[in-house]
């Protein structure tokens, strides 16, 4: 008798500690997406144009990205006034401009099947259970110095060469400020396999209501590789469908 | 004489009070409230390994379904993983104790769930301790500590496949000492909790655990009775046994029918995974015809003797993993000095082949292929893909294990030190490319331990190996080395010398050479003539000296025990006749005359443990009398921190140890510019106190709480180099920062620091070879450091950093950094690239700028409102092959060139704009007469035919490129001269005034086209055609993005 009440206690205790941490994770990114402008306002975008500078090993060059809902992007930077698209995303396929040829090429069959599967759209966060994806709290860790908690996004299982994977990674919610300021990552494949990126997030800034990091800085092994500052951001401005689209000659 | 005694000592502690509340006040410098991250911010660690002999890997398991995927654990390393087969592995446990005991894959979710227990179990002198059992759910980007934090060592982990939350662990534990935490343990809820469900005794740990694949209430575990001291080891006792449990662990019976009777050793067990009726165990016992292999075809009710061959037998404490061939019970193998292998179930063997370091600690067969094999040894991992034959290593597992560092003067300056079982070693401490594993000159044989460059000669280093069996000096030009041991003189005793032997050099007198036996022993020409300098300085204790008898049921006398020997010895550098010494038997003794008079101060030490082994003491760079001591007592398993400093020349002692100081010290620097910052090298990791020793923080950043075994000052360069016992040589770049905090400066919001003159890096030579799976280990940054301290992280609002120069033109715009804490910003003080001409193609003169001259530099931080600005200095670095006429040439080149390349990108914009004008009204001139009239198409083709020999048109950015043109060959010498930072060829000047000329002639060529546009103006406007407008003008171009 005694050993099923311990065993009952246990159970019950185990069950309020999920439920404690669920109610945890979700707080923190309710007051994240109260803090960021709000789940209505966030609802209502339906594009952003973005107009930065990028920064690579010494050199700088113009970035501009157009994202639109639920999941088309493009994102391109120009050097010595070329136009090059690094990534590219209409809804169907994914493809980028070859470094060599300066021509359109299409990425692989399953990176485009996975492109498609995302709801990142305008935040992760957004609605995050209706769009499959699960969060855990996973405690807390200092982050530049910074006391963060620490929560786990899980999305909808991708494919990584052939193989069906899960697709999670960590943000990083400054306790103070309620805004991710690190996200980290591990690649799955290519040169980026077993790789972790940690994108740090700074320089928040209000544009109509919602608030972006106008600064995005990729470490790895914790030097900064890549840094993006933002010049303008636009949102809900008209976008032509064929920006998104494989250019046909 | 009792009486007298007592009134002296009385006597001596009022002085010492009076001496002690002086060097309180002495102590009195303000604590420092930040700590950890909050002072480091983005200082960071960088590795150089090497990973060319890699290091002790203890254990190995695959993945149950992908054979892609190998875990290896190392002795002091962390767990490395490999996704793709063995070509690369990567750390995956770099927050957590290095010491690795046992890994296992979760059966069930091979791909998230993974246990580590921590704790090597193959027991030599060196071994580190482990702190529990970790578990990771997300494939080890995350793990946590799920318990038994006093284990101290676990040998293994079983899961129950069909109910994965059931974990059985083997913990072998204590090494050093009695401990209750062995035995073996069960967890019903993945971790949480854990029930100990066998236990023999406080000496007797679990030594292996196997579990039946077939059914998981059958498990055997062998029971090891054991216990090293500082000077001795003993395997075996009547408590060492084999169990078998076939109720889930709730009973267990010795399974010994067929085994020696009497006193048992370690006894490794093995299961033969495709029949689980048949054992193999390997039995260490008195009698040396019982020792070796016995096989069991019943589960264990009965075992036969079938080997006894050395390399089954051979040094049970390191070699005791059996595993068997996941399809054939009758192909095993054996770890051992050099690995054996049977293929017929036990009965012969042979030494697996070629290609492998000795000592070898485990195996795994590959799922598909047997024949396909990995081993780990104290060299690191090898493939095999032969049946283990013919060995390849992995070259990309940098788990080298130093026992110490040295630094010399040179540029780069090259780091020194020795490894175990892995020699003496010379690398450097940057490369063109990165530092690679074919970068290292060996300089030593055997177990490689202290190793020091001579302080002026550059072609002389000394190195040692074990028990100062050889000390040698390296004459690194002409390639030969001298043995230069001391030897004892007609009326000496035998000379003692620890395993680890103390050697050093002086910071007085350049050729002086100290080594340290039971004596203390000096040269002063480079190691030819030793005079003995003390009497034996160590407590001479006979009973610690009896190592013939050492090792238990198998005799190990390696000299690895050798105890009241000297292992710490350091002269000061203000005084030649301060000599301090310290050994392994807990004496501290300090000489001010030359070694003429000898002072035992050990008992003027508080609070230390009597005989607690004296790791290291350093003399204080600022005062004679001032020392730091750092003790350790874990080979009687007292695992504290005890770090000591005297200012009186060790008549007192005061602890400078605080409660964030986790684990057992092995080292301490005194900063050579501050000395109340001091690093200390811990079991766990580097730690740092600002404030002389009130607060201590770990540095964390890219970092492994690895044991760091010493730690040496770069004196000019401010480096920070650390002999890691798992992780190789790990530096940190530049402390200086550090020493520059103070209460006023963590209170301002931002602060910039002092840094040194940036020395300009010149151009560089060739590198980058390694391929992939080699490690490479990093370089220090080239370019200038812009450092500051935030008080807090910025998070919101625009934050930017700007560079001007002397004319205050703003010439670089940089990504600053928002870390809480110290921010490092490079730059690399080159201006930004020229917009160059657009083409069909790209060129590489337009993605860099010229490297600006040396010079002061302005640098401005813009954080909301406010702003905050800098000085930076470049200079040209002294040693430069280059003169400042060079230098200005050089630069006055690149920026003629760098003029060029806009001014001719100029004049394409212009034919550009010109063109789509006058394209645009082509069609309106319909007629032919005003074709003839207003021949703009003549124009424009002729504008067409300029643009092609300014500008490439066709073609790509590879193979398929066009013939190069103006612009490409413009570019291409500017890439040219920014290359070299130094004197520009003849050749290339006579080149850029040919490619002046002809840019002059095509501009002559443009306006001339221009000039005939012009002229047909008014035939233009009669015919009521629009007009052709001028393009922008130079300045607007070179401000526009396109």
């Amino acid at each position: 008798m005694k050993q099923k009440l311990r065993l009952l206690f246990a159970g019950a205790l185990t069950l309020v500690t999920t439920y404690t941490q669920a109610q945890t994770a979700n707080e923190i990114v309710e007051k994240y997406l109260e803090t960021i402008g709000g789940k209505v306002k966030l609802a209502t975008i339906k594009s952003i144009k973005m107009i930065a500078k990028g920064q690579q090993g010494g050199m700088e060059f113009p970035m501009t990205s157009v994202m639109e809902a639920p999941n088309k992007m493009v994102q391109s930077i120009n050097f010595q006034g070329k136009e090059i698209v690094v990534s590219a995303f209409d809804g169907k396929e994914m493809w980028k401009t070859n470094f060599m040829t300066m021509k359109p090429e299409k990425s692989e069959t399953e990176d485009s099947q996975n492109a498609a599967k995302s709801a990142d759209f305008p935040d992760p966060f957004l609605d995050y259970k209706a769009k499959g994806y699960s969060i855990s709290f996973e405690g807390e860790e200092k982050i530049e110095g910074t006391d963060c908690h620490k929560i786990k996004l899980t999305k909808k299982p991708i494919m990584v060469d052939g193989k069906e994977e899960e697709d999670f990674s960590y943000y990083y919610f400054d306790k103070e400020n309620n805004v991710v300021i690190m996200q980290k990552q591990t690649g799955k494949k290519g040169q980026m396999k077993d790789i972790t990126i940690e994108t740090l997030m700074s320089d928040y800034q209000e544009v109509d209501g919602i608030y972006f990091a106008y600064n995005v800085s990729q470490k790895m092994n914790g030097q900064v590789i890549f840094s993006m500052t933002v010049d303008k951001i636009e949102l809900n401005a008209p976008v032509d469908a064929k920006v998104f689209a494989y250019p046909i000659d | 004489m009792r009486l007298f005694l007592l009134k002296n000592t009385m006597k001596k502690k009022s002085i010492f009070l009076i001496l002690l509340s002086l060097s309180v006040n002495s102590f009195a410098q303000e604590a420092l409230p930040i700590k950890g991250d909050e002072i480091f911010g983005s200082m960071r660690a960088r590795h150089i390994g090497p990973a060319l002999m890699s290091g002790r890997v203890v254990d190995l398991e695959g993945h149950p379904k992908d054979n892609k995927i190998l875990y290896a654990g190392a002795a002091g390393g962390g767990v490395w993983k490999t996704t793709d087969g063995g070509v690369t592995f990567n750390p995956i446990f770099d927050k957590h104790n290095q010491s690795i005991g046992a890994i296992k894959v979760d059966p069930k979710s091979p791909d998230q769930v993974i246990w580590v227990g921590t704790g090597e179990i193959w027991t030599r002198n060196s071994v580190s301790t482990g702190d529990g059992i970790y578990k990771t759910t997300d494939g080890g980007q995350n793990w946590n500590q799920m318990g038994l934090p006093k284990s101290e060592r676990i040998s293994s982990i079983k899961i129950n496949p069909n109910n994965t939350d059931e974990v059985f662990v083997g913990v072998l534990g204590g090494l050093w000492s009695d401990s209750e935490e062995r035995g073996v343990y069960k967890t019903a809820d993945g971790g949480k909790t854990w029930n100990k469900i066998f236990y023999i005794n406080a000496s007797t740990g679990c030594s292996d655990l196997v579990m039946d694949p077939n059914d998981a209430n059958i498990m055997y575990a062998s029971f090891w009775q054991f216990r090293r001291t500082a000077f001795s080891f003993d395997s075996g006792g009547e408590n060492s046994g084999l169990y078998k449990t076939i109720d889930g662990g709730k009973t267990w019976n010795k399974i010994h029918n067929g085994f020696p009777k009497g006193k048992l050793g370690r006894i490794a067990i093995a299961l033969a995974p495709s029949n689980s009726k048949i054992l193999y165990s390997v039995i260490e016992s008195v009698k040396d015809e019982d020792k070796g292999l016995y096989r069991s075809d019943d589960a264990g009710a009965n075992w036969t003797r079938t080997n006894g061959d050395f390399g089954l037998v051979v040094r049970p404490f390191y070699f005791s993993r059996i595993v068997v061939d996941p399809k054939n019970p009758d192909i095993i193998l054996k770890a051992g000095l050099n690995g054996s292998l049977s293929r017929d179930g036990g009965k012969t063997f042979k030494d697996i082949g070629g290609g492998i370091h000795a000592d070898v600690h485990d195996f795994w067969f590959d799922l598909h292929d047997s024949n396909r094999i990995y081993l780990c040894d104290d060299g690191g991992v090898y493939r095999s893909y032969d049946g283990g034959s013919i060995w390849d290593m992995v070259k990309g597992i940098p788990v080298s294990q130093f026992y110490q560092v040295a630094v010399d003067n040179q540029t780069p300056f090259k780091v020194y030190g020795g490894l175990q079982d892995n020699g003496s070693w010379i690398g450097p401490s940057s490369k063109p490319g990165g530092i690679e594993n074919r970068d290292w000159i060996s300089v030593g044989a055997g177990d490689g331990f202290r190793t020091f460059p001579h302080p002026k000669d550059p072609n002389i280093v000394y190195s040692e190996m074990q028990g100062a069996e050889n000390i040698w000096r390296i004459n690194l030009e002409k390639n030969s080395a001298k043995t230069i041991k001391p030897f004892p003189e007609a009326n000496d005793p035998k000379f003692r010398f620890n395993w680890n032997t103390p050697i050093t050099t002086s910071p007085n007198n350049v050729d002086r050479l100290y080594c340290g036996s039971q004596f203390l022993h000096k040269s002063d020409d480079r190691g030819e003539t030793w005079v003995k300098i003390s009497p034996d300085l160590t407590t001479n204790d006979p009973a610690k000296q009896q190592q013939e008898n050492s090792g238990g049921l198998s005799m190990d006398n390696s000299g690895a025990e050798n105890h009241c020997t000297i292992f710490a010895v350091n002269e000061s550098p203000l005084d030649q006749n301060i000599i301090w010494v310290g050994t392994d038997d807990g004496n501290v003794q300090v000489t001010f005359d030359g070694g003429k008079n000898w002072n035992n101060v050990t008992a003027n030490v508080p609070d230390l443990p009597k005989n607690t082994w004296c790791y290291f003491i350093e003399p204080s760079s600022f005062d004679k009398n001032s020392a730091y001591a750092v003790f350790t007592g874990y080979t009687s398993g007292d695992f504290k921190p005890y770090v000591y400093k005297t200012i009186d020349g060790g008549k007192t002692w005061k602890s400078i140890v605080s409660d964030d100081i986790k684990s057992f010290v092995r080292n301490i620097k005194e900063d050579h510019k501050n000395p109340n910052l001091l690093f200390l090298g811990t079991e766990g990791g580097l730690y740092v106190t600002i404030d002389g020793g009130q607060n201590w923080s770990p540095f964390k950043n890219n970092m492994p709480p690895v044991a760091v075994h010493w730690i040496a000052l770069h004196p000019t360069e401010d480096a920070l180099v650390m002999a890691t016992h798992g992780r190789g040589v790990i530096i940190v770049d530049d402390i200086s920062p550090l020493r520059q905090l103070t209460k006023e400066i963590i209170g301002k919001d931002l602060h910039f620091f002092t840094t040194k003159p940036t020395k300009m890096a010149e151009s560089g030579s060739f590198g980058g070879y390694a391929r992939m799976g080699e490690f490479v280990g990093e370089n220090p940054s080239r370019q200038a450091n812009i450092v500051y301290y935030l008080k807090s992280r910025h998070t919101f609002g625009k934050m930017t950093m700007e560079v001007f120069d002397k004319d205050k033109q703003k010439i670089a715009d940089l990504s600053p950094g928002k870390s809480k804490g110290i921010n490092y910003v490079d730059w690399n003080y080159s201006l930004k690239p020229p917009k160059v001409a657009k083409g069909k193609t790209i060129v590489s003169g337009g993605f860099q700028g010229p490297t600006v001259l040396p010079g002061t530099y302005k640098v401005k931080i813009t954080k909301g409102n406010k702003s905050y600005e800098n000085d930076l200095v470049l200079i040209a670095d002294p040693k430069s092959i280059h003169t400042t006429e060079d230098r200005i040439l050089q630069h006055e080149t690149a920026m003629k060139l760098f003029a060029m390349n806009e001014e001719l990108g100029y004049l394409v914009d212009q034919i550009d704009h010109n063109q789509t004008q006058l394209n645009a009204i082509l069609p309106s001139l319909t007629s032919s007469k005003l074709k003839k009239q207003i021949p703009i198409a003549e124009i424009s083709n002729n504008m067409e035919t300029l643009k092609e020999s300014l500008v490439v048109l066709k073609g790509d950015n590879y193979v398929g490129a066009a013939e190069p043109q103006l612009r490409e060959k413009i570019s291409g010498l500017f890439s040219e001269i920014l290359g070299y930072t130094g004197r520009p060829t003849n050749a290339q000047l006579s080149s850029l005034k040919v490619l002046d000329k002809k840019l002059s002639e095509a501009r002559v060529i443009m306006e001339s086209l221009k000039s005939q546009i012009n002229k047909l103006s008014p035939a233009m406007a009669k015919a009521k055609l629009p007009e052709i407008k001028p393009g922008r003008s130079f300045e607007d171009y070179k401000a526009a993005e396109n």
